[in-house]
């Protein structure tokens, strides 16, 4: 993936995100990732059921990065069992942070493999991960 | 004086334009926070032994140099504090909260930054006052009109920055003071950005209560100002006891505390800091508070004049006198603004800006702020101007 495509990756979902807005349904967890460092602000809700992501929705004021990294996450992650999910977030993570990772797992989110050269950047395009780990713990509780 | 040489951080591969949230240090105050480390790394309030001493005469004259800069009636009104922050709790929790009755009314505006804001939240939850907002005009600014037409029978105090952080207008806080005391209304002021930007003369405008801090002007961080004239400063409450501030105490629990300032400075000091602040007022005084106010209004104006000939820019504050520009660009998100501009070198802020509230009535949420300093120049004016005439600038930010 060439540098140009990777932004025109980013573009296309942050002007067009997929599984944007909220819905009134019950069933849902809901997550706020308020980010601490920076004004990104995503509410989520994921919907789990048995062992199984069936719709993430997400909304909110944020940048290009943590917008267009969410829209992917939940292209990424709906229909995917609990560990699989996981899954993608270990490897997301990896890649974000440098680390040996497989590419073959991340789809369009393997855009980001070069943002490290942003490190302000880093935590915009963990934001939605960081939400989806939150809730597949609230999920278990519940 | 030559900035390049006296500021080690400014570099030609930086352009540094958040002189709101904090400013650069010229070497004089590195090297007297150094040196104090190096040299006579000692307590204060241990006299009996030279480098104790020569720390106690250092934070003495410092305290007299932040008496001279805001001309101040006496250096017992001066007290050393770990920022403006801290000073602005340390007068609404440790004075107002006991001062004010139920149904007692407080004034200040929507468009306070976060440390003036949430204290009162927290008093006016105990004692029952009530907060009220000034009205805003169109361009965000206080008028005494509308101050007056807010103030009742119960208004007891005003709190309010003399400067705000976010379009910089300044409040007329001499016409304030002096209409507020006829009223018996005690006013608060949080100069975090005017002190460090023009001459504040609190016996001239008649402050009550003033508070501001050292970095936002060359200072180091970790030291502020709290001013209080003396027959409100004597009557706040320290909000932490300890060391230094207690004159006796006993096992039944008798406690006397020291006089003003000492009183409202328990524990050690931050004492590096504070020297250095001493240093960083030297600097400024050598320059002219006056001449720092003129320099940063002329280079705002150079500013907007080239930013309004950007189609694609929008100013919030272009008509206000000072060193602030605040500004979004159409159809990109302002952090995405701040990350296209930090890969050119460019630092300005984002956000709300901890004025969280004023949202309600700017009507955006998010903005681009562009803070000048005395040592910012119109090449920094043209770099920044420069980038942002550029319609890919969402594209380049990723």
């Amino acid at each position: 993936m060439d540098n140009n495509m990777k932004k025109m990756i980013m573009l296309e979902h942050y002007q067009n995100p997929l599984n944007h807005g909220l819905v009134d349904n019950d069933g849902y967890v809901k997550i706020n990732m308020n980010s601490k460092s920076c004004i990104d602000n995503l509410d989520f809700m994921f919907k789990i059921e048995n062992d199984i992501i069936k719709d993430v929705r997400f909304d909110g004021e944020a940048c290009a990065i943590s917008t267009s990294s969410a829209s992917i996450m939940t292209e990424l992650i709906i229909g995917k069992k609990i560990d699989e999910a996981k899954e993608i977030i270990e490897n997301y993570e990896n890649m974000i942070n440098e680390k040996a990772y497989n590419e073959n797992l991340l789809g369009e989110a393997n855009c980001y493999d070069e943002i490290y050269k942003q490190p302000n950047r880093k935590k915009c395009a963990l934001l939605p991960y960081e939400g989806l780990k939150k809730a597949i713990e609230k999920s278990k509780v519940n | 004086m030559n900035f390049k040489e006296d500021f080690p951080m400014l570099r030609d591969n930086l352009t540094y334009l958040d002189n709101c949230a904090t400013t650069l240090k010229p070497n004089s105050v590195i090297d007297e926070v150094s040196n104090y480390y190096r040299n006579y790394c000692a307590n204060a309030h241990r006299g009996d032994y030279d480098i104790s001493r020569i720390v106690d005469d250092k934070i003495s004259s410092v305290r007299e140099k932040v008496r001279k800069l805001i001309n101040a009636s006496s250096s017992s009104e001066i007290v050393f504090t770990s920022g403006a922050t801290e000073g602005l709790n340390m007068v609404i929790k440790g004075f107002f909260k006991d001062y004010l009755k139920a149904g007692d009314e407080v004034l200040t505006t929507k468009a306070e930054h976060a440390s003036l804001i949430l204290p009162w939240f927290d008093v006016v939850n105990k004692n029952g006052a009530i907060i009220n907002y000034i009205d805003l005009e169109d361009d965000l600014t206080v008028t005494m009109d509308n101050i007056k037409k807010a103030i009742n029978k119960n208004t007891k105090v005003i709190s309010l920055a003399h400067i705000t952080n976010v379009i910089g207008d300044v409040r007329p806080i001499k016409e304030i003071c002096n209409y507020a005391h006829k009223q018996g209304i005690i006013v608060l002021v949080d100069g975090a950005q005017s002190v460090p930007h023009e001459k504040i003369d609190v016996k001239d405008m008649d402050i009550d209560f003033l508070t501001f801090s050292a970095h936002k002007m060359l200072g180091p961080t970790g030291v502020g100002i709290l001013y209080g004239k003396e027959k409100y400063l004597k009557q706040v409450k320290p909000l932490i006891e300890g060391g230094g501030m207690n004159a006796f105490f006993d096992s039944l629990g008798n406690v006397e505390y020291k006089e003003l300032p000492e009183k409202l400075e328990a524990g050690t000091q931050n004492i590096a800091g504070i020297l250095g602040f001493g240093t960083a007022i030297d600097y400024l005084n050598e320059l002219g508070m006056e001449n720092v106010h003129k320099y940063e209004v002329d280079l705002k104006k150079y500013m907007v004049e080239k930013m309004s000939k950007l189609q694609n820019i929008t100013m919030y504050n272009e008509k206000i006198k000072n060193g602030i520009v605040t500004f979004n660009v159409e159809g990109v998100f302002a952090q995405d603004v701040a990350a296209y501009l930090n890969k050119k070198g460019i630092c300005v802020r984002v956000g709300n800006h901890c004025a969280k509230i004023l949202s309600e009535v700017l009507g955006v949420k998010n903005t681009c702020r562009a803070s000048l300093y005395f040592y910012n120049t119109k090449e920094d004016v043209d770099k920044l101007i420069e980038a942002l005439d550029n319609d890919n600038i969402l594209y380049e930010s990723l």
